[in-house]
């Protein structure tokens, strides 16, 4: 059976085609507008996500922190209170159980927020793996999330939040209430977009939903769907668990090095990682031949050699042409790659990442 | 009365003019469409084999030929504005070909209508 997430009415009432998704049934786009509309949407003015199939899990305690910084790759003992920041979950191998956002509430209570996909996985490994006095609480069935995204999106949250409780700067949040209920507000998402995500209790998800919409309507905010979800966080080349990492990808092999801190004293394949060199390496590839690169296909050097292979690939609708990321041999340095699509070997050039950048 | 008759695939086919392309029905359910693979002219294309791929930002997807022939135009507007075919599937043709024989079990308008709805 699919799980529903407690906007589901609101989203098939608002006309969302729905798609099975991680165990859920969620919007790939929605009548009368299509990825493109919802994916432009977001860059020019604001689109909203349904993204309660996330899953929240609660650290607290006094050796909450220890516990954190035993599990991820980037340095939490640094983070402030109201502030988030992205790490990998690594295994013993260096591998990646997840990628995930800790949120810091106090020194002694933290959020983890972590992929649909993986939300039992992860929920079993960090509460094996709770160190003295940390209490662990799984919350994601009970929590509802929305994501407003786009360059309107604080125009829109000055509508119903009080500029005082508007987080001002990315990657940091704020408890406030709406209409009397907690939420929580956070200048964060998954777009390459200014924007925040709001996490509220299931019972108020629907009224939240309301008030969301009925001010963003005034911005032209659209209702956006998976596709445009996809399509938004490859521009910002954002990798997506299960498809450009798994357990089996090194958490060095990612180009996420900031997000892995190898000078911190110890954590979970910290050694693994300092005794086995990335082999692979993520790059970014814009189609020179007309053609889109999708998923698993292979990905040859000049010579012909089979260097890699796609990990996500799509039509860029702010671009307007295709693009991919391709996981290749960390050797590899030209200028272009030739993808297999269909039989057929089409050119393709090495560009930087993200492919997309928003003006500040 | 409709000069299209069809694939259960969802390709359309105009027997008066032997142009081939997709139904409404099709066009939206792949959604915006942004890149058409299409023979070459003078290519021979088989009944109820693919001739060519449509993607869409979510797929790909293979376009089956209605009739056997060989190709004597294709439309070279859908190369550059392929979302052509997302505003008028019926307008959007994509290849035009000359039968080597007449087509046989191809759907009609009303049939099409039905085979849809369910």
């Amino acid at each position: 059976m699919l799980l529903k997430t407690p906007f589901y009415n609101k989203i098939v009432a608002a006309g969302g085609k729905m798609v099975e998704f991680t165990g859920y049934e969620l919007p790939v786009q929605f009548e009368g507008s299509g990825i493109i509309a919802e994916h432009n949407a977001v860059r020019q003015k604001a689109g909203l996500f349904d993204v309660s199939h996330m899953g929240e899990i609660y650290l607290t305690g006094k050796d909450a922190l220890v516990t954190i910084q035993n599990l991820v790759t980037n340095d939490m003992s640094t983070l402030k209170d109201g502030g988030v920041r992205y790490t990998l979950l690594p295994n013993e191998q260096g591998g990646v159980v997840d990628d995930i956002l800790i949120y810091r509430f106090n020194p002694e209570k933290y959020l983890i927020v972590v992929n649909a996909a993986n939300m039992q996985k992860d929920a079993d490994w960090i509460e094996a793996r709770l160190i003295g006095d940390t209490k662990f609480e799984n919350a994601s069935k009970a929590t509802a999330q929305l994501a407003l995204q786009g360059p309107a999106a604080i125009e829109i949250v000055k509508e119903f939040i009080a500029e005082a409780d508007i987080p001002a700067k990315n990657y940091t949040f704020k408890t406030t209430t709406l209409e009397g209920e907690p939420i929580i507000l956070s200048r964060t998402g998954y777009t390459g977009e200014d924007g925040f995500e709001l996490y509220c209790a299931n019972a108020f998800a629907e009224r939240m939903f309301d008030i969301v919409v009925e001010h963003g309507k005034k911005h032209g905010m659209l209702l956006a769907g998976l596709g445009a979800r996809d399509t938004l966080r490859m521009e910002a080349a954002m990798p997506l668990y299960g498809h450009e990492m798994n357990d089996q990808t090194l958490c060095h092999e990612l180009g996420l090095d900031f997000a892995i801190k190898m000078g911190k004293e110890n954590f979970i394949g910290k050694k693994a990682l300092e005794a086995n060199p990335p082999k692979f390496k993520r790059l970014g590839i814009k189609m020179v031949d007309r053609g889109i690169a999708r998923e698993h296909f292979k990905v040859f050097d000049e010579s012909g050699r089979e260097i890699g292979h796609v990990t996500s690939g799509t039509h860029s609708p702010t671009l307007n042409h295709a693009v991919a990321m391709i996981r290749v041999e960390k050797d590899f340095n030209a200028p272009n790659v030739w993808i297999e699509v269909r039989n057929r070997k089409l050119k393709a050039e090495i560009v930087p990442l993200p492919f997309y950048k928003r003006k500040k | 009365m409709s000069k299209y008759k069809y694939l259960k695939s969802h390709e359309w086919y105009c027997e008066e003019c032997g142009k081939v392309g997709i139904s409404d029905f099709a066009q939206h359910e792949l959604g915006d469409i942004v890149f058409v693979e299409l023979p070459e002219v003078g290519d021979e294309v088989e009944a109820g084999k693919a001739f060519g791929n449509v993607e869409s930002v979510k797929a790909v997807s293979e376009l089956y030929s209605p009739v056997s022939g060989k190709v004597v135009e294709i439309n070279e507007e859908l190369q550059s504005a392929p979302e052509l075919i997302n505003k008028d599937a019926a307008a959007a043709w994509m290849i035009k070909v000359e039968p080597s024989e007449a087509p046989t079990g191809l759907l009609s308008e009303e049939e099409y209508q039905k085979l849809i709805k369910e």
